[in-house]
């Protein structure tokens, strides 16, 4: 289908004028809220709920400035409202809340449904309201409240400037985070993605590909701290005595090798790459997934007319697939580097961030709440943001470049 | 189920026929995927080397789920591999982990479940809603909101941790079940928005004007034709979201992180890893407990969640 609304064109004059660009005349304005005539009383309701939503964040937003100074005391609310020490007092406070919510919401729509003669503004403001609205006080502004605090001291009372910055650029310790940081995202969407394009290749319209590419699949639906103590049990460790068996499968193998048993995850520099293994396991089934639908839109008749000019194995691979699913392949890039930047789970579970395998994420857990350097890891969290950025420009770029071949 | 040993099962209908005719069938099946076969990268080595990433990505989890039921004492001293030539089993290493008192990881499998129903729920209502408008209402500034939703899906949500945390301290929500299902319901709004936002361009806009005409207003609409119409969307994200939470660490340690009444199982399981890293029977059992579920879940709707992800990333 064609629709041509300019999305992205935020600049372009009063949204007005590009609203009528679906080729049908401008709608009655019936048709804005329907042929029935609606209430007055419910229009009251609605407006009613919007101030009081819009007052709501104001009061909060003045607070959480320090305009207002209201604090409510731990323990104010009742415990079997905030954390039920039952199971059914969980599952009932569980319902309660679903309940709540949708009733809050169903009051919200049926106001905006029963209404006389609404605008779309106050219409449109009962659907994006709620999400708006918690997209800017649970997100936007804390973002903004982190970027300002990056730039104070533990207290978040003294400026500092750039110190921050510095110290993470220039200290010893943050030296091994950037660095470590850098070498999971490389190594983990190259190693990913090659892997998944190699695998969906190879099992493509085979027989059991239902089943292999289920196998691969698995482990995205792991949590990370699962995958974690998985890959853990893998390179478990006992020292190379008489009569002590290795329980770790990785060091069996040494050993039935003839190598020494290693200590995978304790032993620095080197123990970084087997933490990054943890994620490329992870990622590779997104990968391969993506690949491998990529790879069968490819059209029949390019691969039957490359087959006639007598391409086929690796030539075929190298000529015919890997430029056809160029654009997926950027998207599962991308995808997994802004993964590897966030994640912090391996990290945190296999080694706390000892022993060198340190990551800016993990950095910023530790620094904030175990260190209680709020500047730090205020900085650390805006770092992270800042390295997001080029990524999501590439990938931008790169759509755009696809869309104009296309 | 995908392999097609032993004989054949005749399909009900022409159960005379079926012997006569399914051998040859077979035989020209094989021989196209043969002669196909030739054509393509195969050869001893690509078979080898997709065997042995199969194999590679699944025996970890596999030496996990063997050493659970495993005693403790065979455990610590022999390899999981050894099972095979001197199987046991116990349930001992379960029912330590989920009702011993150090453990109780039951306690903390209902706090999951509590955790996750209104994280996904929430997020996805609004979400909706706020999709909705953005594909068919129009209003002022709709083009700007729009992409600065889109934007804030770049925005790592260690950025917002810090501050969101104040706020709960700050109205005394610390450490309770509402601080992380607003966490979770915030982070989730950005990409929920996007996607089911994509899935609901795609409904063709004659749909949306005949019942217009028909006189319907725009609730009516939204649930009357589209929810019918975004059911795999709706999965697709539901699924998403729910891998999402009941996996998350950071936001449940950041938020209940000290409160073992809210925490959900990740947290109880990251710290097991701390304080008895070397107590394999409990860690292997802790772990099955914990990813059994979205596991189940994955394999019942993985067809949803593929679609998802593909209109999700392939899209843009």
């Amino acid at each position: 289908m064609s629709d041509t609304r300019p999305e992205s064109d935020v600049a372009g004059g009063p949204s007005a004028a590009t609203t009528t660009t679906e080729g049908a005349p401008p709608p009655p304005a019936h048709w804005r809220t329907g042929l029935k005539e609606g209430s007055t009383a419910w229009t009251v309701v609605l407006v009613a709920l919007f101030g009081l939503a819009v007052g709501a964040a104001v009061v909060f937003l003045l607070n959480a400035v320090g305009i207002l100074n209201i604090q409510v005391e731990r323990g104010t609310w009742p415990v079997w409202f905030t954390s039920p020490t039952t199971a059914v007092g969980k599952l009932t406070i569980m319902v309660f809340a679903v309940v709540v919510f949708a009733a809050v919401m169903t009051v919200v729509l049926v106001a905006a449904d029963r209404s006389k003669r609404l605008s779309n503004g106050l219409l449109a403001a009962a659907f994006v309201g709620p999400a708006a609205l918690m997209l800017g006080l649970g997100l936007l502004y804390p973002a903004i409240k982190t970027i300002r605090g990056s730039f104070f001291d533990r207290t978040s009372e003294n400026f500092i400037g750039f110190d921050n910055y510095v110290s993470i650029l220039t200290g010893g310790g943050f030296r091994d985070v950037l660095t470590n940081t850098a070498i999971w995202v490389i190594l983990v969407p190259i190693f990913a993605t090659v892997i998944g394009l190699i695998y969906a290749v190879l099992v493509d319209r085979t027989r059991f590909e239902g089943l292999a590419k289920g196998l691969i699949f698995l482990p995205m639906a792991i949590s990370l701290v699962g995958a974690s103590i998985i890959w853990r049990f893998v390179y478990e460790f006992r020292p190379d005595q008489e009569g002590v068996n290795q329980i770790g499968l990785a060091n069996q193998f040494l050993v039935w090798l003839g190598f020494e048993p290693y200590q995978f995850i304790i032993t620095p520099r080197l123990n970084t790459v087997f933490l990054i293994v943890v994620m490329v396991w992870i990622q590779t089934g997104f990968a391969m997934t993506l690949l491998s639908a990529a790879i069968k839109n490819i059209p029949d008749d390019i691969i039957e007319a490359a087959r006639l000019d007598g391409l086929a194995g690796m030539r075929m691979f190298r000529y015919i697939t890997v430029p056809s699913i160029r654009p997926a392949l950027i998207v599962v890039l991308v995808a997994i580097t802004m993964t590897t930047l966030k994640a912090f789970d391996i990290v945190y579970t296999m080694t706390g961030g000892n022993f060198r395998t340190s990551v800016v994420a993990n950095e910023f857990y530790f620094q904030s709440f175990r260190q209680g350097q709020i500047g730090v890891g205020a900085t650390l969290a805006v770092v992270l943001f800042i390295l997001v950025i080029p990524v999501v420009i590439y990938q931008v770029r790169q759509l755009r470049l696809a869309e104009e071949i296309r | 189920m995908t392999t097609t040993g032993g004989p054949p099962i005749p399909p009900p209908p022409a159960e005379g026929l079926t012997t006569a005719r399914t051998t040859p069938r077979k035989l020209t099946k094989a021989e196209l995927r043969a002669a196909e076969a030739k054509t393509r990268l195969t050869s001893p080595w690509a078979s080898g080397i997709a065997i042995v990433i199969a194999i590679l990505w699944t025996v970890p989890t596999f030496g996990v789920l063997l050493s659970s039921i495993r005693p403790q004492a065979s455990i610590q001293s022999s390899g999981w591999w050894t099972w095979f030539t001197n199987p046991e089993f116990t349930l001992a290493n379960y029912e330590q982990v989920l009702y011993g008192t150090g453990t109780a990881f039951s306690t903390f499998f209902v706090n999951s479940v509590t955790i996750a129903l209104p994280a996904v729920l929430i997020p996805m209502t609004l979400a909706l809603l706020a999709a909705y408008a953005f594909a068919w209402i129009e209003f002022r500034g709709r083009d700007v909101l729009f992409v600065a939703v889109f934007s804030l899906q770049i925005v790592p949500l260690q950025i917002a941790l810090i501050p969101l945390l104040t706020e709960y301290v700050n109205w005394g929500f610390a450490g309770s079940f509402w601080a992380v299902w607003i966490s979770h319901s915030i982070f989730a709004l950005p990409l929920a928005i996007f996607l089911l936002h994509n899935f609901m361009k795609d409904v063709p806009p004659s749909l949306i004007e005949a019942a217009r005409v028909d006189g319907a207003g725009h609730v009516k609409i939204f649930f009357r034709v589209l929810l019918p119409l975004l059911v795999p969307a709706i999965a697709a994200f539901g699924i998403f979201q729910f891998l999402w939470v009941w996996n998350d660490l950071l936001v449940a340690l950041t938020m209940v992180g000290g409160t073992p009444n809210v925490a959900p199982l990740t947290v109880r399981l990251a710290e097991l890893v701390g304080s008895r890293g070397a107590d394999w029977h409990l860690l292997t059992a802790g772990a099955l407990v914990a990813i059994i579920v979205p596991l189940i879940v994955f394999l019942a709707l993985q067809r949803f969640f593929v679609r998802g992800l593909l209109a999700g990333s392939v899209k843009g």
